[in-house]
């Protein structure tokens, strides 16, 4: 549930300026710790070290993200290459990587509901039936469960399906293929199938949509032992995770946000993917680790403005693979601050948060100064109306209130 | 229909039929109205022909509702439905299938595997009539009465029994079970606990098959894909999500329904608004046929038929098999539901049974050629369990191996390493 904070004293003795803005006294119990004051630190603005890691075994792809939210007016040298790359939005992003994987090897093939003529109920597969034809990128009929059965049934055989659910929810209709099949098949035929299945859908809550259509599936599918599952929050990331995911050979679930499909980025010219498995580094900082993913990384970085004007240097971590954690960047992190705020949103019994705290526990309670916190929805089904979905998910002024009550 | 009565009626009717005549019966009371021993609907009257024992027939023995499939005249003279080679390979195949499955109940009361185990017995026919007819690279999905499927489709029956033995010599390296016979090599797609899960599996499997020769332009792929399931299934969602597809994009599959009128307790009348499971393949634009499954001649004639119908692109087919199993639903069952005079009656159809009697009649096998079979499956069957019992059993380091197909999925641990680049991880003793 979202921890409603209130109004710590000590954040307002702080002063507004950035350079002088650390009282070391808030920091009197770990001496040991240095941290540096990070002078006329402006917000968001990280330029990317120029470094592409396309080597999908390597651990530390450098990528900094130019700005969180992408505005034109930020867009600094946001591409890694020489060459100056193409701006897109989101969903383009997506479409790019799927069309681009779908070009390389003719086994890749996308199916789901209005896929095809319709162009995906958000745009994603737009023009990719015209390109590819009828059976390569399948209307499929409403039948959740059975055509993603057939994805499975058609990756076992040798193919590479990209199942989509309209919306994540609609796969609760899925879950028996999910998670019998897509999950568990590779390890009760003894390693004799493969299942190189994408399963990809947008999810999360958005303006106004009903309960129904605005549920977080991740926190239902963590447990399915064998699936991976990423979540994508800038075209960057999407188009790359998209292509690792279709290049694996696990099968992946990949989460895309309905709210984020019109962000703005510029991208690449070139192949790239990024890595399942590693998180993504999006603000580094000193003082407390924030760890989020998905639509919540947005919020986290306008909070973070906030936060930074009060005199703190957040670093946040956009997990990305949900499953399984990138426990070195989360460790190296947490190493580091000593504190630990998780912003997500899906709810908070049992969700990816839960997890994350847990897995830090275990792994790395030694260096932690405070107890974890973490901000997730509340556990209830969003509401229709604007003013208690607002509420239901975590706001920037929460996490700036959390900030602080950490870092007493 | 009003099981109880029907219950009530089978039990007083006089029982008209002979069993042990190969002939037609002349009495077409087979089937007494307005029950039958079938315990199906009597609106099928057509069908009770399906029911006798005479394999000379060629025709009327197979009826479809739509037009597609055309009824075969009966020539003059009747000439036979197989050869001598054939005949013994079917044979042959039904036998390995009963003696392992009686083999197999053997091994669970002494304590050599576990769980659930459902066996064939009596519904041979269906798996060598129809699978018998494939090519290896033709895939089969089975549900989790699925051993002798496996044995059919040429998986052989020492993996098999180590799998039930839960060693890692078995086809699946012990990790499924019973209920989770895959096989690579002989395409054979699972093995599915759940029932009806398998179906969408099968159809994706077509896709394939359609996919490689339209798209990869594999232009001799003509792969079929058999989905085997029974009566119960035919009420589930999936099945007729599935029927749907595979009519609208004419996938190469048939769907084959084991009816043996059983979910576990649950009898199909008292399950199912319309039991003539047939009739809904042409709901969804493909061809319903209804089989005796005890009759593995007409099995096989009727599998020629779809599979045919599904390798020159003609599309699916629904073929239900009127069948029964003669063990209960699986070893734990008791079985004390189900009438012992419909046990009996299933039982005088034995299909083994009726096809000795074919082969002997029509002069193509002799006794001592049968019994040479019976004693070399013996040995198979013998053998198959000696290989399982002296097989290793999984060690602790299999636990974490084949969850992921690239063990990078297991995530990069503390140090900044993947996992699986640990040289412990699988084996259990890194912290997982």
């Amino acid at each position: 549930m979202a921890a409603i904070f209130q109004g710590v004293g000590a954040a307002a003795a702080l002063s507004s300026s950035p350079s002088n803005s650390f009282d070391s006294k808030k920091f009197v119990f770990s001496p040991c710790r240095s941290f540096s004051v990070r002078k006329g630190a402006s917000f968001a603005v990280v330029r990317s070290d120029g470094r592409v890691n396309l080597n999908p075994k390597g651990r530390r792809a450098q990528q900094l993200i130019s700005n969180a939210v992408a505005t034109k007016s930020d867009s600094a040298a946001a591409s890694s290459s020489s060459k100056p790359g193409h701006e897109l939005l989101l969903f383009e992003a997506l479409q790019e990587g799927l069309e681009e994987e779908m070009e390389r090897d003719p086994r890749v093939c996308v199916m789901g509901e209005d896929v095809g003529h319709y162009g995906g109920s958000y745009k994603v597969t737009k023009g990719l039936a015209k390109k590819f034809g009828d059976l390569r990128v399948l209307d499929t009929p409403i039948a959740e469960n059975s055509f993603t059965g057939m994805g499975i049934g058609a990756a076992m055989t040798g193919l590479r399906p990209v199942v989509e659910g309209m919306n994540m929810g609609f796969l609760l209709l899925a879950f028996n293929q999910i998670s019998n099949n897509c999950g568990m098949l590779h390890y009760t035929s003894g390693g004799q199938f493969t299942i190189p299945i994408v399963i990809r859908g947008p999810g999360g809550v958005g303006r106004q949509l009903g309960a129904e259509h605005s549920q977080r599936l991740e926190s239902y599918f963590q447990s399915i032992p064998g699936i991976q599952m990423v979540a994508c929050s800038t075209p960057y990331n999407a188009k790359g995770l998209m292509k690792a995911a279709i290049r694996s050979e696990n099968p992946v679930i990949f989460f895309e946000h309905v709210l984020l499909y019109n962000l703005k980025e510029r991208i690449p010219d070139e192949d790239y993917i990024c890595n399942l498995e590693e998180a993504e580094m999006v603000r580094p900082g000193e003082h407390v680790t924030i760890l989020t993913y998905s639509r919540m990384r947005y919020h986290v970085m306008q909070a973070a403005k906030t936060l930074v004007n009060k005199g703190y240097d957040p670093e946040v971590i956009d997990i990305r693979s949900l499953k399984p954690f990138d426990l070195y960047t989360i460790g190296n992190s947490v190493k580091k601050t000593h504190r630990v705020l998780i912003v997500e949103e899906c709810m908070r019994t049992g969700g990816i948060g839960a997890s994350l705290i847990a897995a830090i526990t275990e792994n790395f309670n030694d260096y932690l100064d405070a107890s974890i916190m973490c901000l997730s929805s509340q556990d209830v089904p969003t509401p229709y109306a604007g003013t208690l979905e607002e509420v239901t998910v975590v706001q920037p002024a929460q996490i700036v209130t959390a900030v602080e009550q950490l870092c007493q | 229909m009003n099981s109880a009565s029907c219950a009530a009626k089978i039990s007083t009717q006089p029982f008209s039929l002979n069993p042990t005549s190969p002939t037609s019966h002349d009495n077409p009371l087979v089937f007494p109205k307005p029950t039958s021993l079938f315990l199906g609907s009597t609106r099928k009257i057509r069908l009770s022909s399906s029911s006798k024992l005479n394999l000379h027939r060629r025709s009327g023995t197979v009826v479809a509702v739509s037009d597609v499939v055309k009824q075969k005249k009966s020539k003059s003279t009747p000439s036979l439905l197989i050869t001598k080679e054939e005949g013994l390979e079917l044979f042959e195949d039904m036998i390995l299938g009963r003696a392992f499955e009686d083999m197999c109940a053997q091994m669970y009361y002494r304590g050599k595997m576990f769980g659930f185990v459902h066996l064939y017995n009596g519904q041979e026919a269906v798996s060598t009539g129809f699978i018998k007819l494939l090519k290896q690279q033709d895939s089969v999905v089975s549900t989790y009465r699925d051993h002798v499927h496996a044995l059919s489709k040429g998986v052989p029956a020492r993996a098999v029994m180590s799998e039930l033995f839960g060693k890692t010599t078995g086809c699946c390296r012990g990790q499924g079970g019973s209920m989770h016979m895959f096989s690579r090599e002989h395409n054979l797609l699972g093995g599915f606990a759940f029932i009806g899960e398998g179906i969408p599996v099968a159809t994706g499997a077509a896709f394939t098959s359609k996919y490689k020769r339209e798209i990869l332009k594999e232009a001799d792929c003509d792969h079929v894909t058999l989905a085997f399931f029974g009566d119960g299934t035919c009420n589930n969602g999936q099945f007729f999500e599935c029927l749907n597809m595979a009519a609208l994009w004419k996938l190469p599959i048939v769907f084959v329904v084991e009816n043996n009128l059983w979910a576990i307790g649950m009898s199909h009348l008292r399950a199912t608004s319309d039991p003539q499971i047939y009739k809904k393949g042409p709901a969804f634009g493909m061809p319903g046929i209804h089989v005796d499954g005890m009759d593995v001649l007409k099995v096989r004639e009727v599998a020629k038929e779809a599979i045919g119908r599904a390798r020159r692109g003609e599309g699916p087919t629904l073929v239900e098999c009127e069948t029964y199993r003669f063990r209960g639903h699986s070893l734990a069952d008791p079985d004390e539901l189900r009438d012992p005079a419909e046990k009996a009656y299933y039982a005088a159809r034995d299909p083994i049974t009726a096809l000795k009697k074919y082969l002997i009649e029509n002069s193509l096998a002799s006794e001592a050629d049968l019994k040479a079979i019976d004693r070399k499956i013996d040995e198979v069957v013998e053998d198959a369990v000696e290989f399982a019992d002296e097989s290793p059993v999984p060690s602790r380091s299999q636990l974490l191996e084949n969850v992921f197909a690239d063990p990078k999925g297991f995530g990069i641990g503390p140090d900044g390493r993947y996992r699986c680049e640990d040289p412990k991880f699988t084996e259990g003793t890194a912290h997982v």
